[in-house]
């Protein structure tokens, strides 16, 4: 399965005296995990999701879904027709409504494939909220029904419009594992508008990057962040995400053990359980080089590597593409020091990398 | 208290107030979504037709009305070529007149509690399965139901005391068209103080008391935001 999606969208002009707005679309993304859409404000990201949710009925193109087609040349199916689960910015709850009422409305609606409230109220931790007003809860809580109404309404797609951007770091934080595991379970096709790069980061497979009412890059997020491209990886921005599990803690020094497809990482420990999966992040900034395993140097983990690339980046810097095992890295340095170290393709070396963050 | 003849007014009163607010939430709710949803550039032309009951005279309305139901005005002239009667000076013709007077009154709060709806909830709907008829009754009138509420009192009560649209299409029939706003001023005319002020105390006390309910009940209702 997989979806394809072509939509074309012009408004002449905005409301508010803007210029005209033009979506041009044409992608073709997996068909399970998370699809992360990202780009500046104002670059159509949430029209994207609007016109594959069937919001929009000017758009021209084609939505495929797996095997159906949602809507091409000639069909247009609307809304309620598609099955395309939409968790809005703000939850769009219905304020008449219970939390139980909101969970049902969907499933009264779907063709019955869907859960039952009870299985995804655990699932989503809702059993305490069902009977609770929804003008009380939380701006989690709120997202949780949201998602969880979306869920029971049974659909083969999910929609998701900075469901989080209302939200402190801290409760996005506690939100995250609910999407993945979601994600994981259901096998469903998420696809997330976002304009914060860290959550991105933190729950995408797969990146679509836009611009003006275009995708102008999308592919698996890994291969995306620390593509050649120079129109990707530069800036402050530049790095990595590596995909590790925890395999050992140190009580002496608090620091835990990340292995990753390329060597190992030392963390202060964040308390997370030995044999937990998680990604951390790897600003291409906090990676240095060296030509030997520096001795005497504070920095934790050097990491053996080789050179695939130089990027020119600005006038000064230069970001290093490295292959450490299976796992490519980024480091920026500055223009005199590659010279000085001769940086070249194949170059066998040392990473450097002084911070990791996880996400 | 209450003289056999005013009762008859009364209640004919309560009848054309209770069918004309009926017949204004049937009509007035499609009338009301439409001028809340559309986009088209007539729209404020139908809005201003629809508040014009607001500011016109209400003789000037009768008048016109008298004239489009009469046995020479159109529609009486229909009436008549299909082998019934003239509207004028029947209560079918009062409630036709009613509903144009008290339009605005029904149509404004429930067009108003639409909007404040917005397309968010309807399109959240939408995406959960709920065709627009669906999500029409299962979505925006719940919450447009303060809107409602208030829409069939003010319709009601503003039909109660009309006057002049219906003293110029309805007359002054006793049993048939005559309500109690004209039979108030009968009384008065005839200096019959006592008849009058049991009528206009009754109509005073209906008002109160409905626009009172109203105001109870919007106030508890909870989760509907203003």
């Amino acid at each position: 399965m997989s979806l394809q999606l072509k939509c074309r969208l012009e408004r002449p002009d905005g409301a508010k005296g803007q210029n005209g707005f033009r979506l041009d679309v044409d992608l073709s993304l997996p068909g399970r995990g998370i699809t992360a859409v990202v780009g500046p404000s104002g670059c159509g990201k949430t029209t994207l999701l609007r016109c594959v949710a069937g919001l929009e009925p000017r758009t021209a193109g084609h939505v495929l879904i797996g095997d159906k087609t949602w809507q091409d040349d000639r069909h247009f199916l609307p809304p309620h027709r598609r099955r395309a689960g939409y968790v809005f910015q703000d939850g769009a709850l219905f304020p008449h409504l219970d939390v139980r009422g909101n969970l049902a409305y969907g499933r009264k609606r779907s063709s019955g494939k869907s859960g039952e409230i009870e299985e995804i109220s655990t699932l989503l931790r809702l059993a305490s909220l069902l009977d609770r007003d929804v003008s009380g809860l939380s701006g989690g809580e709120r997202q949780r029904v949201a998602l969880g109404r979306a869920l029971l309404a049974g659909p083969e797609l999910l929609l998701l419009d900075e469901p989080l951007a209302a939200l402190d770091r801290e409760n996005r934080l506690a939100i995250y594992p609910y999407f993945e595991r979601i994600a994981a379970e259901t096998g469903l096709p998420f696809l997330y508008v976002t304009h914060a790069q860290d959550e991105a980061a933190r729950l995408a497979d797969h990146l679509v990057l836009m611009e003006d009412g275009r995708a102008r890059h999308h592919g698996p997020l890994a291969e995306l962040l620390t593509s050649p491209d120079p129109g990707l990886a530069h800036g402050d921005h530049a790095g990595c995400v590596v995909f590790a599990r925890i395999v050992g803690v140190d009580d002496e020094y608090h620091l835990a053990r990340l292995e990753f497809p390329g060597g190992t990482l030392l963390v202060a420990d964040p308390g997370i359980p030995e044999g937990r999966k998680i990604r951390v992040r790897i600003h291409a900034r906090d990676v240095s080089l060296a030509l030997e395993p520096a001795e005497g140097s504070s920095i934790l983990n050097i990491l053996p590597a080789r050179v695939l690339e130089l990027i020119p980046d600005g006038p000064s810097r230069v970001l290093v593409r490295l292959q450490v095992g299976r796992t490519i890295m980024l480091a920026a340095v500055t223009q005199r020091s590659a010279a000085a170290l001769k940086l070249r393709p194949n170059q066998e070396l040392f990473a450097q990398v002084k911070s990791v963050a996880l996400l | 208290m209450f003289h056999p003849d005013d009762l008859t007014a009364l209640g004919l009163t309560l009848k054309l107030a209770a069918v004309s607010t009926a017949v204004l939430l049937v009509l007035g709710t499609p009338l009301a979504w439409w001028l809340a949803m559309t986009r088209r550039r007539v729209r404020p032309l139908v809005d201003a037709l629809v508040s014009l009951p607001l500011v016109l005279p209400p003789t000037v309305l009768g008048f016109y009305l008298l004239l489009f139901l009469g046995p020479d005005g159109p529609l009486g002239r229909l009436m008549t070529a299909a082998g019934g009667r003239p509207l004028a000076f029947t209560f079918t013709g009062l409630v036709i007149g009613s509903v144009i007077y008290s339009l605005p009154f029904v149509v404004q709060p429930i067009r108003d509690a639409f909007s404040s709806v917005g397309h968010r909830p309807m399109e959240a709907a939408a995406t959960l399965g709920a065709s627009p008829r669906d999500r029409f009754f299962s979505v925006a009138v719940p919450l447009a139901r303060r809107g409602f509420l208030t829409a069939a009192t003010l319709g009601f009560a503003h039909t109660l005391g009309e006057f002049g649209v219906v003293l110029m299409i309805g007359g002054n029939i006793p049993g048939k068209t005559q309500v109690l706003s004209i039979a108030i001023y009968d009384h008065v005319e005839a200096l019959d103080y006592a008849r009058a002020h049991v009528l206009a105390g009754t109509l005073l006390l209906i008002s109160f008391t409905l626009l009172l309910i109203v105001n109870l009940v919007v106030r508890r209702q909870p989760g509907v935001r203003t």
